[in-house]
């Protein structure tokens, strides 16, 4: 079940990993215009793409778009700024994954979506 | 606030109903819960589903099912929180009975999941749809990531978690709604199918057709309805970040902590008290944290003692009397109202055989997404 999804492209900000640090120390990839606790002042960072695996799972049933891909792993990352995100592993064997290993994120192709297969883009996450 | 009581209760039987329709599953639980409460008009109605769009192609559920059980001109609305859609509904029914602006109020909860092509997709949009299911990130996959994180802690054995799903699926054989009444043994979860490591198949509770309702009413009137009035001790409701990648720990649902300890106070209360508790079981780690937040359980220390035997009958709390998500079936919006009714049935004395001997206050408590959303009622029968 596909959608164009035009912002995927439109906001610029996660292509280039720009996250923001709020005064109360929250770390924010998706740009907000307030801290969940309520701080409205914050700088924008760009992150340095490190970070390593605070938890993994191996997906063997993924959604039809990731279905040709399958078995593939998906990690919670914290960057050495303190962003946290969730990201595809890649160039990574299985095995090789472990919590608290040191990932590098990179920018890959996430899925195509809809019949004419557009292409949307992302970060992905290798072990280093 | 008045206090508010429920005065009757209806379920589908859960399962694959191929031959119903969103509307069919809803009127049969709704007109049953009528019937048991001996109400043939209502003042209002709430309805709780997760996703009719994406499941049936249906919105505007509050329209479409005050027509089809006989109440049009009713005010009427749809509640959704993910997979605590009913219990959010049932929250909302209830400040409205307490206020004192309706005096009975039909709660239903509905969702029609078979009848889907990639039902995968339909459950990550209770995720976050940008940050996580973009990326590849199945619902089961949030709850095997708060697993790895918790077995690696706390020395949780794949074992003990398949200890969760063998205890549901032996409730549920007394259970004559249960999708999957039937009991299976440690092999079984061990060989079945990988969904996202290391959970497997029969960690998972199951997609499921089926629809729940209950009626409520101002306590003070209650009794003119039913013998048996179930009192609302207490509600508590919480939300918690949308991604579980903000969740400070990983291994704690925070919001489902917040929303007992409101519960806890309002209904004047505490853990020991509870006697049985229907519990979002939607992944076996799910129900070992939950234990915990409620407090029936120390932290890393649930799924021992569910394995010991301590959450079902002759424990400390029955959890999931019912047989829970995974063995009852998960019927996302309806989940949280079918768990009302299965506290409802036990502090009745109306359990038959899965009935749990001198029941007088139990727990209910629904969840959304990966921790996103929780309710917690507290029932007490008078």
């Amino acid at each position: 079940m596909a959608n164009s999804q035009r912002y995927t492209r439109e906001i610029p900000h996660r292509f280039r990993l720009e996250a923001q640090k709020f005064e109360d120390g929250f770390v924010s990839l998706p740009n907000r215009y307030i801290s969940p606790n309520g701080n409205k002042n914050s700088e924008k960072i760009k992150l340095s793409g490190k970070g390593k695996i605070l938890s993994y799972t191996v997906i063997h049933t993924p959604s039809d778009e990731f279905k040709l891909i399958k078995p593939y792993a998906v990690a919670i990352i914290e960057t050495i700024e303190g962003a946290r995100l969730t990201a595809m592993i890649t160039d990574t064997p299985l095995d090789k994954i472990t919590i608290g290993a040191d990932v590098e994120l990179v920018f890959r192709k996430i899925k195509e979506e809809g019949a004419s297969g557009i292409i949307n883009y992302g970060y992905k996450a290798i072990v280093v | 606030m008045r206090e508010v009581a429920i005065i009757g209760v209806g379920l589908t039987k859960f399962g694959e109903l191929w031959d119903q329709s969103l509307r069919d599953m809803f009127a049969e639980a709704a007109l049953r819960a009528m019937e048991d409460a001996k109400v043939y008009k209502i003042d209002s109605l709430y309805v709780g589903s997760m996703s009719g769009g994406l499941y049936a192609h249906q919105e505007h559920l509050g329209s479409l099912m005050a027509d089809y059980i006989g109440q049009v001109g009713v005010p009427a609305a749809r509640v959704e929180s993910a997979c605590s859609s009913g219990g959010q509904a049932a929250r909302l029914a209830y400040y409205e009975v307490a206020s004192g602006a309706s005096d009975i109020v039909l709660v239903g909860g509905v969702e029609k999941m078979w009848d889907v092509d990639d039902g995968t997709f339909v459950l990550a949009t209770a995720a976050d749809q940008e940050y996580e299911a973009y990326n590849g990130v199945t619902f089961p996959g949030l709850y095997a990531m708060m697993a790895q994180v918790y077995m690696q802690r706390y020395g949780l054995t794949r074992e003990e978690l398949a200890a969760v799903p063998i205890k549901n699926h032996k409730h549920s054989v007394h259970n004559p709604y249960a999708q999957y009444p039937f009991e299976i043994d440690l092999k079984a979860v061990l060989k079945s199918a990988p969904v996202a490591d290391p959970l497997r198949l029969l960690d998972c509770s199951p997609i499921t057709d089926g629809a729940a309702a209950i009626i409520l009413a101002p306590l003070e009137i209650a009794k003119n309805f039913t013998d048996k009035p179930i009192k609302i001790k207490g509600i508590g409701a919480a939300t918690g970040p949308i991604a579980l990648h903000d969740h400070k720990d990983l291994t704690r649902l925070d919001a489902v902590k917040l929303s007992a300890e409101r519960a806890y106070k309002a209904a004047g209360v505490g853990p020991n008290d509870i006697q049985f508790a229907e519990v979002h079981d939607c992944f076996s780690i799910a129900e070992i944290i939950v234990a915990e937040e409620l407090g029936f359980f120390d932290y890393g220390t649930a799924g021992k003692a569910i394995a010991e035997g301590q959450a079902t009958y002759g424990g400390k709390v029955v959890i999931n009397p019912s047989g829970g998500l995974k063995a009852k079936g998960h019927p996302v919006g309806a989940t949280g109202v079918a768990q009302l009714v299965e506290a409802t049935l036990q502090l009745q004395g109306r359990a038959g055989k899965r009935q749990i001997e001198g029941a007088v206050l139990g727990m209910t408590q629904n969840m959304g997404g990966s921790g996103g959303s929780s309710v917690v009622h507290i029932l007490e029968a008078i």
